[in-house]
């Protein structure tokens, strides 16, 4: 009899692809590991917060690299995150209906531009604005400043951690905007109603209910987001000039993690090299991870705890 | 009125005009990059650009062997993934809906869903091009198919969740093996949106680079062999963006614009195929 068979071959099948899923998530710790282990081995931990990057010499560390991703990863959420709690609350508070469904889905094409795309914009036409009037701008206004200063010290030259962080900033803002959206439209109508009864501004009704009732999906929303400008390579890898320099200031050319990867793997001859590459890479995997894990679980717990109020 | 009520509707007024500025100001950039890649992209688009192969540096030439390259790889990478992903994706939905297997399954996949592609190369690279000794087709075909995997077994889920029990209690009723209840009954209710999934999956890769530069790397020429090294456009557009041939970024930006105009139509598609669905 066939249909016998049947069930449980297919349950079988659809089991085992599914643990597939955590077989890809296993194989690439293991093989990321491997990979870092040599350089791990010639640099042990001191890897993580050495400066040096020399191919000549063969002596390399992730400081550079490391810190490079989380100042253009900050600069983004601090650019992002109040645009995008602003657009949410256009969006779901004063947004006319009609004009509701046209501008989200504005929101998700800009999700959806491939990131080289906005790479070779920034490179072509933001990097030469910002050479040619926010930077001297910058410089002028802020520069001669006793400590803030020395963030905005050196020539304007257009690319930079600043520019860098601001096109991470754009790529982000969509998935933190819908995700807000979607935590900001789970709050029972109830609460809104009854803070607007009590005679509150449509600002205060989402800064002091909305925003408190929410604020663990938000802080998932919020953490979304940073995973992914932790991990974005190209569109960094275009404006941010790949220089392994450790710079104070945001005017002067950096490098990431993920950008150095994409400038260099394929050009590292030496064992090494490749091995500190691949021990970089480790380190951004397990940066994101355990970011977006936690990113998870916060917005997994916001949707459960639904209806507890309600 | 006293002062406190009109500072506080001041205030309102002042968070207001700010978040329509705001939102005015994100819609102003998305306008912006899709203008500027029409108009430079535009003037790229002739028919040498789909009919000769990338040039050599400074020189004149199209992007065939690229856009053929991509295209191979995408399809390939996603008839790898669609299956693997809808196979999971009907594990998580039908079999193990709440179980803690299911929820280890679904957290890890969401997690893969936003993990930087670049991290998936180096995986790829580690795995495929160090035991095959050199890049290939084949390692950016893989590279592709588990970025896609992710997203495929999201929708998979989330659509088959959608289809009503009494649906699959209807069909259990007449004698119907649970296999067959889901491939004839959950399949073929979520068809639409399942194809929705897989279209998305099909956009987001067909603009991935990072996982692409130590894999499938790039090939000068003309190339249908997947054990070698393989053009492909996004590499393409980025090695010629960055360079300083005029030629080159033209070409960067005439394939920058193929690649969006792909991207963008096959996300509409979707979106309209989703849509259909709901009307029903």
């Amino acid at each position: 009899m066939r249909s016998y068979l049947g069930d449980p071959l297919f349950k079988g099948l659809t089991f085992f692809f599914a643990m597939l899923v955590l077989l890809i998530l296993s194989g690439v710790i293991v093989v990321l590991a491997e990979g870092a282990l040599p350089a791990l081995k010639t640099f042990g931990p001191s890897f993580v917060w050495t400066s040096v990057w020399n191919p000549v010499t063969n002596q390399y560390g992730a400081l550079v690299p490391l810190v490079g991703t989380l100042e253009t990863a900050l600069i983004a959420m601090l650019i992002g995150v109040p645009f995008g709690f602003g657009m949410a609350f256009f969006l779901t508070e004063m947004c006319p209906h009609w004009l509701r469904q046209p501008i989200a889905i504005a929101i998700e094409l800009l999700a959806a531009v491939p990131s080289i795309i906005y790479g070779i914009w920034g490179l072509f036409v933001l990097a030469p604005f910002f050479q040619m009037s926010v930077e001297p701008f910058l410089i002028s206004s802020l520069g001669s400043l006793p400590i803030i200063g020395s963030l905005f010290a050196g020539p304007p030259i257009g690319i930079s951690i600043l520019l860098a962080g601001l096109i991470l900033a754009l790529m982000i803002l969509p998935f933190i905007t819908s995700v807000m959206r979607e935590v900001f439209a789970a709050v029972p109508a109830v609460l809104r109603e009854s803070a607007y009864g009590l005679g509150a501004t449509r600002w205060e009704v989402v800064w002091r209910v909305v925003l408190p009732y929410s604020r663990v999906g938000v802080a998932g929303a919020v953490l979304l987001g940073l995973g992914r400008a932790l991990g974005e390579t190209m569109a960094v890898t275009f404006v941010i000039g790949n220089a392994h320099d450790l710079s104070l200031s945001l005017l002067a050319p950096g490098t990431t993690i993920s950008a150095t990867l994409a400038n260099e793997f394929t050009e590292a001859a030496d064992k090494l090299y490749t091995s500190s590459l691949i021990a970089l890479g480790f380190v951004l995997f397990i940066l994101t991870f355990g970011v977006l894990a936690i990113g998870k679980r916060l917005l997994l717990k916001a949707s459960a705890g639904k209806g507890t109020l309600a | 009125m006293n002062a406190l009520v009109r500072r506080r509707l001041r205030f309102n007024s002042a968070m207001t005009v700010l978040s329509l500025a705001m939102t005015a100001a994100v819609l102003f950039m998305l306008g912006a990059i899709l203008w500027t890649l029409l108009w430079n992209g535009i003037q790229a688009i002739k028919p040498s650009l789909f009919l000769e192969n990338t040039p050599p540096p400074g020189g004149e030439g199209g992007l065939a062997n690229a856009i053929f390259g991509s295209f191979m790889m995408t399809m390939l990478a996603i008839a790898i993934a669609a299956p693997i992903g809808v196979m999971a994706g009907t594990f998580l939905a039908e079999y193990a809906r709440a179980s803690r297997i299911a929820d280890i399954v679904r957290f890890i996949n969401d997690v893969l869903l936003s993990a930087p592609s670049i991290i998936v190369g180096l995986f790829v690279y580690g795995v495929v091009v160090v035991s095959m000794g050199h890049f290939s087709g084949w390692a950016g075909v893989i590279a592709l198919a588990i970025i896609a995997v992710p997203v495929v077994v999201r929708t998979t889920e989330d659509m088959l969740s959608l289809v009503p029990d009494a649906l699959r209690e209807a069909g259990a009723a007449l004698g119907t093996p649970r296999w067959m209840v889901i491939t004839r009954i959950g399949y073929r209710a979520a068809f639409q949106g399942i194809l929705t999934g897989v279209l998305l999956a099909v956009a987001r890769i067909s603009g991935e680079t990072a996982p692409l530069l130590f894999t499938a790397l790039n090939n000068q020429f003309w190339s249908t062999n997947l054990n070698a090294p393989m053009a492909n456009l996004p590499v393409v557009i980025f090695q010629f963006a960055m360079s300083p041939y005029d030629d080159w970024r033209n070409l960067a930006w005439g394939g920058a614009l193929l690649v969006t105009a792909a991207v963008l139509i096959l996300n509409i598609v979707a979106r309209l195929s989703a849509k259909g669905k709901r009307a029903k």
